[in-house]
């Protein structure tokens, strides 16, 4: 066990794990009908690829990623897609999104995918596999797991962590998983590495999990294919399965502030995410369920159950005994980071690694908050050392740039801060307000900027193009006031001076052209409207100036002609 | 957005049980000063405690709050109790009601109450009386003790606390810190001490109240409620300042037993210090806060007008706790320049 490297703060609330993990992994009862959020990852909402009405088997691709960071949605059952439309969804806002219903037809018929040896299929064709089995990360955050394995292709990865963790109270998804499918985590850990290129593989687990370790233990010495892979455990401290802390205790590196694990040569992955990134290639199944840990005290069998996803989660909480006397509160994830849902009619999703069903006793709400005695505890308990009662302060008083200058985009809302004050301030919410505004500002200040970029662009071709007109004006003027006989033979003043000002239209034009470049190189890394944004700009200052090359070159060669020549 | 509360989950005390700690932590200095000093140590804290929660009441009131809640925080309590016990016993009413008024009206609500405050409330009131009043407030009633034959009666506290009768001028004397002080320029420290200027018995019973606010201050940081940094820089700094000075010249300076345990000092260290809301919030912050407390309090004793120092040391560092906080930001993970990956 190595204490080499740690993570600043963390706390020791009770784990409270014991309850779901007597009973081991059990299938869930497979659901009658199934609600499919269009949007169950980070990024853009899949389309849907399938009409109403139409039969479906499960496993086919009901819903497409749309744009570079989305994930496809597969029927979690057979039957027929009954409706496409807006349901409740298991929400912040408690808000309604696009869902895709099946009713299903009881027989679960697959149409899976060709089954893949991974380690003899190149690689494009498992990357495609990951893309087309709308894999994510099941640890709560929901990432695209095919941009994951991409990694490798800008980053040099050198590690591959499987982020055992699980840290959050209540939460025993993972440490199920891996009780029973060590080995195949394990081969789904080589397989993402093998696409990154990751030379070596590196287990952290929490030592309150003993069962899993000794799996994993058993799956390692029993597997002799490389990678060879590491196991670190590590205390039992919250959030150490934070990826920036796992990677600072695991590995001494710091993952920089604004950038990602991949850029100090890191992916870390949820145990869940691998067992069912092999069960996409091996087994040409793509993501159609979850484990997913039910607990809470108005449980009375609570477990850890393979679920189908779109499962009402009231069929899940009733299949383990929910008493909806004790219910007093329902929570999505862990009581830490997670999310309270305001009723029971709403799917399961990708994202979803637990449900507590708590009574009023376990979870109670906070005390009123009183003001801020300035303690400390809460910096002390930061896993990022932040001073969250200076971003407090703050965020209450709108100095969003202030809290901005304090590090606020490092907050990883991980509620230890939450957990420990004394005051029962509401600091994470704060947090995420102040974050809101700010990137609203930002989003603000960025449209205004492409719109004081795209007035810029219409004054220069508006004065560009009254310039040639006048040009234009000028030089008729001249050829109309000199008598038919001389014009011919001499030329004359008028096409000199059409010529010249078209030689500034064509300079104009080349300046306008060279900016509008430059401010496309500039934005490479913008979003996908920007770009699109700029790149029109970019193309008309090019045809401007390909018109003003035509109509010099035109004018050079025949200069009366051209000056004559009128819009 | 935590949904779990280490006050709920774990027991561990809020605010108001923070409060309560803090409280619990004062009986032994409390105790130990009544038991060589006197039914006026109790008068005093008991009188300004209460003042401290009718004013309290009273602004609450005023500023339109909910006094219940705000009041059952106990934070003018301990504020009270504070500044009670650092008065010199047997104060009369009106030297307690104004010091705690300073403390409660002025040093804290006028600045927005609980949290707010950026002057440690007691040490204000206490700043205010001693430029204010400084006859009685330098004036140490003689350790008598509380029941023996010497003692002062409760009755006897009630009419000094009353203002009646005639003061105890004849019963006083300077503190130690007072006393050597003003110790005359030729005199050596040996020879001062030889000479017995204090009452007998004082510099033990100070001594002891000391520890008995050590024993306060242990409590707090077993029970880590209060920041260990604090009162090891401030003593740290103290000590060491003052063992250069001892170290340098024995003969006119005193040695850093001397000021640890003659005056507030560890008072100060365990219990002003150490008040989170006038301190420097971060950890680095801290250690710089407390360290500069520890060397103001020797500069001001041996080089300034006051024998005693904790008051001014805390407040002038009060004042700069902003700028510690601007100038020592936390250094969050992921932006530590030091140790960057390998």
């Amino acid at each position: 066990m190595s204490r080499r490297f740690d993570f600043p703060g963390g706390i020791h609330p009770p784990t409270r794990k014991a309850r779901s993990t007597r009973e081991p992994l059990r299938e869930a009862p497979l659901p009658r009908r199934v609600v499919l959020p269009l949007t169950q990852h980070r990024g853009q909402p899949a389309e849907p690829c399938v009409a109403v009405g139409e039969r479906v088997r499960t496993g086919q691709v009901i819903a497409r990623p749309q744009g570079r960071v989305s994930a496809a949605l597969h029927a979690s059952i057979s039957g027929i897609v009954s409706a496409i439309e807006p349901r409740p969804v298991p929400h912040p806002g408690g808000l309604s999104a696009p869902c895709l219903v099946i009713e299903g037809d009881g027989s679960d018929e697959w149409a899976p995918m060709a089954a893949l040896a991974w380690r003899t299929t190149d690689t494009e064709t498992l990357h495609r596999r990951l893309a087309d089995s709308g894999l994510v990360g099941l640890g709560g955050a929901g990432f695209p797991s095919q941009l994951k394995a991409r990694l490798g292709e800008h980053h040099a990865i050198d590690t591959l962590v499987i982020n055992a963790a699980e840290c959050e109270p209540y939460i025993s998804a993972d440490d199920m998983t891996l009780r029973r499918h060590a080995a195949e985590v394990l081969e789904g850990a080589r397989l993402l590495a093998h696409l990154l290129g990751a030379e070596r593989i590196l287990v952290g687990i929490e030592d309150d999990k003993p069962e899993a370790l000794a799996a994993l233990n058993t799956a390692i010495t029993a597997a002799q294919s490389p990678p060879t892979i590491e196991l670190q455990v590590i205390e039992t401290r919250y959030p150490s399965g934070g990826e920036n802390q796992l990677i600072r205790r695991l590995l001494g590196r710091q993952v920089p502030s604004g950038g990602l694990p991949a850029d100090v040569g890191v992916v870390c992955h949820n145990p869940g995410t691998l067992w069912a990134a092999l069960a996409a290639v091996r087994d040409g199944r793509p993501q159609v369920s979850r484990v997913v840990t039910l607990t809470g005290e108005a449980l009375a069998r609570p477990g850890n159950v393979i679920a189908r996803l779109g499962t009402p989660l009231a069929e899940l909480l009733e299949d383990a005994g929910l008493d909806h006397e004790r219910l007093a509160r329902l929570v999505m994830g862990g009581p830490m980071m997670g999310q309270p849902l305001a009723r029971l009619d709403l799917p399961l999703i990708k994202t979803a690694n637990c449900l507590i069903a708590a009574s009023a006793e376990e979870l109670p709400p906070p005390p009123p908050p009183r003001p801020c005695i300035r303690c400390g505890d809460c910096e002390t308990a930061c896993p990022v050392a932040l001073a969250p009662q200076r971003l407090l302060a703050f965020a209450q008083a709108e100095a969003d740039d202030k809290a901005r200058e304090l590090a606020l985009f490092d907050c990883i809302e991980c509620g230890a801060c939450d957990y420990v004050c004394p005051s029962h301030l509401p600091l994470v919410a704060q947090f995420r307000a102040a974050k809101d505004r700010l990137r609203h500002k930002d989003a603000e200040a960025k449209r205004a900027e492409r719109a004081r970029h795209r007035y810029e662009c219409r004054q220069a071709r508006l004065e560009r193009e009254a310039a040639e007109k006048e040009a234009r004006r000028q030089a008729r003027r001249q050829a109309a006031s000199r008598p038919a006989a001389q014009a011919t033979p001499r030329g004359g003043a008028g096409g000199q001076e059409a010529v010249k000002s078209l030689r500034i239209a064509q300079a104009a034009a080349k300046a306008a052209l060279r900016k509008a470049e430059r401010a496309l190189a500039r934005a490479s890394d913008a979003d996908a409207a920007t770009l699109a944004d700029l790149e029109t700009q970019r193309a008309t200052a090019e045809e401007h100036l390909r018109a003003a090359e035509a109509r010099l070159t035109a004018a050079q060669g025949d200069p009366q002609n051209s000056a004559e020549e009128t819009p | 957005m935590s949904l779990m509360h280490a006050s709920t989950a774990q027991a561990v005390p809020g605010t108001p049980g923070v409060m309560r700690w803090v409280l619990v932590a004062t009986l032994p200095g409390i105790a130990l000063m009544s038991w060589h000093f006197g039914w006026g140590v109790l008068a005093n804290v008991l009188v300004a405690g209460g003042l401290a929660m009718a004013l309290e009441a009273l602004m609450l009131r005023l500023r339109g709050r909910a006094i219940g809640a705000t009041l059952g925080d106990h934070s003018a309590l301990v504020s009270g109790v504070l500044l009670g016990a650092a008065l010199p016993p047997f104060a009369p009413w009106w030297l307690l009601l104004v010091g705690v008024a300073a403390a409660i009206v002025v040093a804290k609500h006028l600045y927005g109450g609980l949290g707010q405050n950026l002057f440690n409330p007691a040490m204000v009131g206490y700043a205010l009386l001693l430029i204010a009043f400084p006859v009685p407030m330098t004036q140490w009633v003689a350790p008598l003790g509380l029941v023996g034959p010497e003692a002062l009666s409760p009755l006897e506290a009630l009419r000094q606390l009353a203002g009646l009768g005639p003061g105890l001028d004849a019963l006083s004397g300077a503190t130690p810190l007072d006393a050597f002080k003003h110790k005359p320029e030729g005199l050596m420290a040996q020879e001062f001490w030889a000479g017995e200027p204090l009452p007998p018995g004082a510099q033990a019973a100070w001594r002891d109240v000391a520890l008995g606010w050590l024993a306060g201050g242990a409590l707090l940081l077993w029970r880590r409620l209060i920041d260990w940094r604090i009162p090891l820089a401030l003593l740290g700094s103290l000590t060491l300042l003052s063992g250069l000075l001892y170290a340098g010249d024995p003969s006119q300076h005193g040695s850093p037993a001397f000021h640890l345990f003659a005056g507030a000092a560890i008072f100060g260290a365990c219990f002003i210090a150490t008040d989170p809301v006038s301190a420097a919030a971060g950890r680095r912050g801290r250690w710089l806060y407390g360290a500069a407390i520890g060397v103001l309090v020797v500069v001001i004793r041996t080089q300034g007008a006051y024998p005693d120092a904790i008051a001014f040391a805390v407040l002038l560092m009060n004042f700069a706790v902003p700028l510690i906080d601007h100038l020592l930001p936390p250094r969050p993970l992921g932006r530590r320049q030091r140790e960057t990956s390998p």
